[in-house]
């Protein structure tokens, strides 16, 4: 079972922080990798908050590709941060060219498109860059998009901080989403580690996905490009919250009823009883079957944290006004916020969607009996 | 052999019967029950005579030449009469004197069952004890990551959907916007599929209703019965246990003008609606029920005159195509419960299936496809059709949903599967292999007649005389004398140990493959079978 960490800060902090913690639970990954999501950035991009940036690992004829398909697609460099790699290698981590964040300028023309306009055309750019990438196997690309970057790397989660030197001012973030690997693949592939992102929508998840095949099969016949891809059965988490909150226009209050719904005698109780029951049927492909935590943010910079029916997975939130951390285990959360009140500290049962939204002032309970705020 | 005695063509001696009686003159009281209970009269009561040499070799012994008569059974010979394996005579003994064994060589009777030229008809199944559907083995055990659930202990959701759902959008929509949205059913995914009032007897059919009816306001499971091509007794439909029960509309429409007029007094919606255009046992034939079988009860809630064969056309005749024909039943059908009931049409498993589905993929009335394999059963059928007519039910499922699933209609339609599923005993693995197939839930029917009433049908052509109403336990005979012997108490009982026990076996199925709060529909990732060729054709593991 993987460990998972994440922060959410009035003040952009170190993803150090996040790493420390995952080094905390490392009884629970076998070093085998991490995944880092930075989003509401602090440092030089604060100033570039529409800037969509691309995170990614690139060989010399990679970048090469990249940049000839970026100039003709009419994208330009407007900042960039280059990932210092010491000369000596450590074992365990693999040698690369090049850990790619650059922030572009949008091309001419874009700026009076919509904003759902842009997001499907920077998913297709993402999409294309990645199919160029699987074809020389030189580039490989986590996320395009404003005010998010990712990184993904074999190897321990801590010695990967020191190693990339990522405790640099220019990657502080408001929000760290960061996941230590516990490998189940033969290879390991890094489209399969978490977290994964799709258009401002980000979650990871740890546990196994039983229902993967058909919630796959599903996602995929709807028609929209970006749903692909799979390596892992816990894409499909980032996929299923975007589908509800973008197809289906629901709440994040929402999401739970659509991987976790309620049963019958639960059902027929709640206040929107029939809107849910119509949700539960027409969505029934996308039901989860556990065990699994999910953690997640949203577009607007929301952090939040759901388990499954049966609430088979670990999974803690706590903190205090201005910084609150999720972390599959207590031992995590101490390590980075010691001075909490840790009788406040929720650990989300079966029923429950916790979020901190971006004023992170308080953590909220979403009760899945409770009523819904819903588009209708 | 004298030169005179008879020897006919047809004329068979023991060796070419398919069952032959042993029999055991030591143990044999006479009592005679044997040959009372024989539903086709293959045992008689004989007059045996034996000659009893008695010499000796002493110079002044007598010799004597004896004749002595002794009472037995034998086995006639005649077409008409050649056992049928029931073994009802070594159920009637009281001394175990009696059995029928099957007959290890080959027999001759199949060539000579035509007499006057009528082709052997009969019931039952296709006599083929093979299935692709119980060597699929469920091979996705979660070990590693995730430990198993507990069938004894974690909640579980075992029910499927009848009825066409929306796409998640459209279905808000028509929500938000008050529109017609088609009628779901929750039920649950094992249906005791079309079997008439009729074709079955009076006390079958109520001891299968009660068992219904008891499992779902007792045990909390929403199991539903169709009815068949052969209407339902009148005070059913007036009651509120119709809710219960899925309609069965056929070419033939029997007994659908005591269900028309019975509409203004329905308490209860019937489930859904079944138009059946095939039957997998014989396809593109139509149902049959024959003379024998047609008393006043039947004749009058089917609306029919007595004692008269009632073959139902292969196709409904009062449309050009089937196209048409499937698209006006279902909105008639529809509108005739004012949209409020599913209604789905029921093939049997065929190349052209698919044709059919993606017809009703564009028909937002159709609310699912019941699809009947080769395996599937009937009270009455040319015995030809039965054997070699028909397509298997695992790669027509799997077809049908992956189609559905490159259109991404996978849970707009659901599709049933129907034929052979437990025909072996296997019904839960079977069912479990159909479901993660694609299949959204199956029918039964002979399985129920096995397990709820004591069917002695195999796959060994045991039996197979539900057509002419002689069924020695009394599930497809309309003969009170026939019929008494089962107690519809006793059925529904049974019906209730079926699904009770049923329910438990599939639990136990998707616990270990870490599912439980919604039914595997399309798992096929759990799926995995040691042939390479039907592995690759069903797009499941090949497993070793």
């Amino acid at each position: 079972m993987c460990r998972l960490f994440a922060l959410t800060s009035k003040d952009p902090i170190s993803p150090m922080l996040a790493i420390k913690a995952l080094d905390v639970m490392k009884e629970g990954h076998d070093g085998s990798g991490m995944g880092l999501l930075l989003q509401d950035l602090g440092g030089p991009f604060e100033e570039m908050k529409d800037a969509p940036i691309l995170s990614g690992i690139f060989s010399e004829e990679g970048i090469r590709r990249l940049d000839l398909f970026m100039m003709d697609k009419g994208f330009l460099t407007k900042y960039k941060i280059s990932l210092k790699i010491p000369k000596q290698p450590v074992e365990g981590i693999p040698r690369r060219d090049l850990y790619l964040i650059r922030a572009y300028e949008l091309p001419e023309g874009w700026e009076n498109l919509d904003q759902s306009e842009i997001a499907g055309r920077l998913s297709d750019i993402r999409l294309k860059i990645r199919d160029m990438g699987e074809e020389k196997n030189d580039m490989m690309v986590f996320s395009f998009w404003p005010d998010t970057i990712m990184i993904k790397e074999i190897g321990d989660p801590l010695q990967l901080g020191h190693y990339l030197g990522l405790d640099r001012k220019e990657l502080h973030a408001r929000v760290i989403m960061a996941q230590g690997r516990q490998n189940t693949n033969y290879a390991i592939n890094l489209y399969a580690c978490h977290p994964f992102f799709i258009k401002g929508y980000c979650t990871m998840t740890n546990g196994e996905n039983t229902a993967f095949i058909p919630i796959r099969d599903f996602l995929s016949s709807r028609g929209i490009p970006a749903y692909s891809g799979y390596q892992s059965d816990s894409e499909v988490f980032a996929h299923i919250l975007h589908y509800a909150m973008e197809e289906l226009e629901l709440g994040i209050d929402a999401y739970k009823h659509v991987i976790t719904p309620l049963q019958e005698e639960d059902l027929q109780r709640h206040p929107d009883a029939e809107f849910l029951t119509h949700l539960k049927r027409t969505c029934r492909p996308l039901i989860i079957d556990g065990p699994n935590c999910v953690i997640g943010t949203l577009p607007d910079h929301s952090l939040f944290m759901a388990q499954d029916r049966k609430k088979l997975r670990p999974g803690v939130v706590g903190g205090k006004p201005g910084l609150y951390g999720f972390s599959s285990e207590i031992c995590g959360l101490d390590a980075v916020i010691p001075d909490r009140d840790k009788s406040k500290d929720i650990q989300p049962m079966h029923l429950d969607t916790v979020i901190v939204s971006p004023d992170r002032q308080e953590v909220k309970i979403c009760r899945q009996t409770e009523a819904l705020n819903l588009p209708l | 052999m004298s030169s005179n005695r008879s020897l006919e063509p047809s004329s068979l001696s023991l060796n070419d019967l398919p069952w032959q009686i042993r029999y055991s003159n030591d143990r044999c009281t006479l009592c005679g029950q044997c040959t009372a209970v024989c539903p086709v009269k293959a045992i008689e009561l004989k007059v045996f005579q034996k000659r009893i040499v008695r010499t000796s070799i002493q110079k002044d012994a007598v010799h004597s030449n004896q004749y002595e008569t002794f009472y037995g059974i034998q086995q006639k010979t005649d077409v008409e009469n050649a056992c049928i394996g029931c073994a009802m005579c070594t159920m009637a003994c009281p001394n175990d004197a009696i059995s029928p064994v099957k007959n290890p060589g080959l027999d001759r009777l199949k060539f000579h069952i035509n007499q006057k030229g009528i082709p052997r008809r009969r019931g039952g199944r296709r006599n083929a004890s093979g299935s692709v559907l119980d060597r699929i083995k469920f091979t996705r055990i979660s070990m590693l990551t995730d430990p198993a659930l507990d069938a004894g202990r974690h909640e579980f959701e075992m029910r499927t959907l009848l009825g066409r759902v929306l796409s998640p959008r459209e279905n808000m929509k028509r929500l938000k916007e008050k529109g017609w949205i088609p009628p779901v059913r929750e039920i649950y995914p094992l249906i005791i599929g079309g079997m008439s009032f009729g074709a079955l007897s009076p006390t079958m059919w109520e001891g299968l209703q009660m068992g219904v009816a008891y499992l779902n306001e007792e045990m909390g499971m929403p199991v539903r019965m169709c009815t068949g091509e052969g209407g339902c007794p009148p005070r059913l439909l007036r009651s509120r246990f119709l809710k219960y029960v899925i309609l069965q509309i056929a070419s033939g429409y029997f007994g659908w003008d005591e269900i028309i007029h019975a509409i203004p007094h329905m308490k209860e919606d019937p489930c859904a609606i079944e138009i059946k255009y095939g039957q997998g046992a014989k396809p593109g034939d139509g149902g049959l029920l024959m003379w024998h079988k047609v008393n006043k009860l039947i004749a009058a809630i089917r609306g029919v005159p007595q004692g008269i064969s009632l073959p139902s056309p292969p196709t409904h005749q009062t449309q050009y195509s089937i196209e048409e024909s499937v698209a006006k039943m279902i909105l008639s059908m529809s509108m005739a419960w004012g949209f409020r009931v599913p209604v789905y049409p029921k093939i049997s498993a065929s190349s052209t299936s698919l044709a059919v589905l993606n017809n009703l993929t564009r028909n937002d009335y159709a609310s699912g496809l019941a699809i009947d394999g080769e395996d599937g059963g009937t009270g009455a059928a040319y015995a030809v059709s039965m054997d070699h007519m028909g397509h298997p039910i695992a790669s027509c499922i799997r077809d049908n949903y992956l189609n559905l699933t490159k259109i991404g209609k996978q849970n707009e339609i659901p599709i049933f599967a129907g034929g052979g599923i437990g025909k072996n005993g296997n019904i839960a693995a079977n069912a479990a292999s159909l479901i993660m197939l694609g299949a959204s839930g199956v029918q039964i029917g002979k399985y129920a007649m096995q397990a709820a009433a004591g069917c002695v049908g195999t796959e060994e052509d045991r039996c197979n005389v539900c057509n002419l109403g002689l069924c020695p336990k009394g599930i497809t005979s309309q003969d009170p004398r026939l019929y008494r012997r089962l107690d519809p108490e006793d059925v529904a009982q049974r019906i209730v140990d079926l699904f009770v026990s049923f329910d438990t076996e599939l639990k136990k199925i998707v616990a270990p493959l870490g599912r439980s709060t919604s039914l595997p529909i399309g798992m096929s990732d759990a799926l995995g079978i040691d042939d390479q060729a039907i592995a690759n054709r069903l797009s499941i593991k090949y497993v070793v």
